[in-house]
Formats: C-alpha cells, structure tokens, sequence
C-alpha cells in the first residue's frame, strides 16, 4: 500500500509521520506538497500535526485552501483514506469532510501528556486490528483541541457509531478529570459517514516505538494497511 | 468601502477566553461585567460598483473563510470610507 503525507507550511509532524511508517511499520511513504495537485495513486492520505499557516484567522482555516485540498477531498469522497492527527483534524472539520469543530481547550492551557484512550468501535479501516474497549496509550500536544458539534450533529454521530476514541482514565471510564480539553463527551477522534475519514487529536506517530513509552498508536497505522490489504484482496 | 468585520462564537458554545477576561475584570473589581464574549474584529477595503453587491461579496468571504459557522455568527458594516 503507498501512503502520502501532506506537508502543509507550518506542518511539524509531517518528518515524525513520515518516519515511523517507514522505519517502524516498514510502509512505502511519500511526502506531498501542499501547493501541489494530488497526483499518483494512495491508498491513506495522512494530514499531519502542526501549526499550518500559522494557526492564522483559525486553527485549519487557511489549509483547507490549499491545492492539494481539492485533491484530498474528490479522494476522500471516493473513498480513499484520509487520516488527519492533530492540526490534520482540525483541517480535516474545517472542510468539511468531518462534522464539528475544535476550539480553544477549555482550560485555556496548551497541553502536552500522555492520555489513556478508550476504543469505541472497532468496524473502520482505522481501528479494525484493534477491541472494542481496548486502551491505547498515546501523547496529546494542542492547545485547540476542544471537540464541540452541536446537538444534532452528536446525534448523528451516535446514531452512526462515528465516535472512534474517547479520553478515559487508566481504568478505561471517560471521567470528566480524564478530559485533557473539556472536549464534549470526552471525544478524541471521530470518522465520517462512510468511515474512510478519520480525524484525532492524540498523536499516534509518537507513540510506534516502546522506546518512547508506548507502541499503541502503531496500532491504528497498521490497522490501516490490514483493511487496505483486506481492500486489495477483495479488487482482486 | 471600507467594511468591518465582527465574528463571535454562537450563543451557547462556550467561551472559555471570555470566562477568562470575566473572571479577570471581577478581580480586578469591575463585579458589574457580565457575559463576556471574546471574538475577531476585522476591517478590510473592498472595491465594488454598489454597496449591495459589496455586501453578497462581504458575505460570501464570511461564510467560506472569515467565520466558521459551527462555531460563530458574524456581523458587518459597510461604510463608503476607505
């Protein structure tokens, strides 16, 4: 499967993505230039952490404009996979390929920890080699962070099982004192609709090596490559 | 013309900026504020043969980057200044 990683300006984790697919998952990984179309075939398309444009006017506001957007969108609608960590989140719901929006964390603080996540469902191409409750043990570093949709929307998300993670404390129960952002109902990452677009806050890129305190979020890149090997087998 | 721009979070999202600024203004002995809402003001210079297509113009700017409309509500006010 080939991956590419979107490296908008001001994008900071775009090198750490890049790395750990290649050297820890052994992935086939391009590097794609915001300013660029999006051209060849992927089968993930990652929209990385950062602060893209300066986190200017809002967080994801001005990225969502850039060129390659265009690409990632008719990819995304014809079902591609698009992951977005982080600012990649953000970007990813200001285009509207995800519902909601991520403001100011509520403790106005920027904040940098570990965070326990609970797995909420476990039918996505994203977290499909993961249990339905299973923990994962990943960093947060985002000083705008803090989920919030409006009522009709989190119905919907309910009614579709959209909601992938949530902030748990170590024995796995979404406490309000487990919630690093005052994110609604402890959400840290959602899917769309068709479950091929996926956007988190936690920064799974960090978290592939035990040398660097947890390998759990190489979990959800290689639940990735399964369901696009899986995707493969059944194209024949 | 020249326009300004007012965003501010929607009714009812919260605000923690603005609970910040409130909390601050209390200290600093000003018990009286209430409901602080922290938000963008922009100003910019737009040219356009009318004050109405000036307008659907501002406005189109507002809803596709100014503002996001999960989140806020914007105002403006055109003013043939510039």
């Amino acid at each position: 499967m080939r991956w590419g990683v979107i490296t908008f300006p001001g994008s900071c984790d775009d090198q750490d993505v890049f790395d750990s697919l290649k050297l820890e998952l052994r992935q086939k990984v391009k590097f794609l230039w915001h300013k660029d179309e999006l051209a060849g075939n992927y089968d993930c398309i990652v929209l990385p952490g950062g602060f893209s444009y300066g986190d200017y006017l809002r967080c994801g506001a001005m990225a969502r404009f850039s060129p390659i957007m265009q690409g990632v969108v008719k990819f995304a609608r014809s079902g591609g996979l698009v992951l977005g960590i982080c600012n990649g989140f953000q970007i990813l719901c200001e285009s509207g390929l995800l519902p909601g929006a991520l403001m100011r964390n509520a403790g106005l603080q920027f904040v940098c920890q570990p965070v326990y996540l609970r797995t909420e469902e476990t039918d996505t191409p994203f977290t499909g080699a993961l249990k339905k409750g299973q923990l994962l043990k990943m960093p947060i570093k985002h000083g705008e962070g803090c989920y919030y949709a409006d009522l009709q929307t989190l119905e919907r998300l309910h009614k579709n099982r959209q909601i992938l993670l949530r902030y748990v404390d170590a024995k796995g129960r979404p406490a309000a004192a487990a919630n690093p952002n005052g994110s609604w109902e402890n959400i840290a990452g959602i899917c769309n609709e068709k479950r091929n677009v996926f956007g988190l806050m936690p920064h799974p890129e960090v978290a592939c090596n035990r040398i660097l305190g947890s390998d759990d979020g190489a979990k959800i890149f290689t639940s990735i490559a399964a369901a696009c090997a899986d995707r493969a087998k059944s194209h024949g | 013309m020249r326009v300004r721009i007012f965003v501010l979070l929607k009714e009812g999202v919260l605000d923690p900026q603005g609970n910040a600024i409130e909390r601050s203004l209390h200290t600093l002995g000003y018990g009286e504020v209430q409901n602080v809402r922290a938000g963008k003001y922009l100003e910019l210079n737009v040219d356009a043969p009318s004050r109405a297509v000036a307008e659907l113009r501002v406005r189109e700017m507002c809803d596709k980057l100014l503002a996001n409309l999960v989140i806020e509500d914007y105002r403006f006010e055109i003013s043939s200044e510039s």
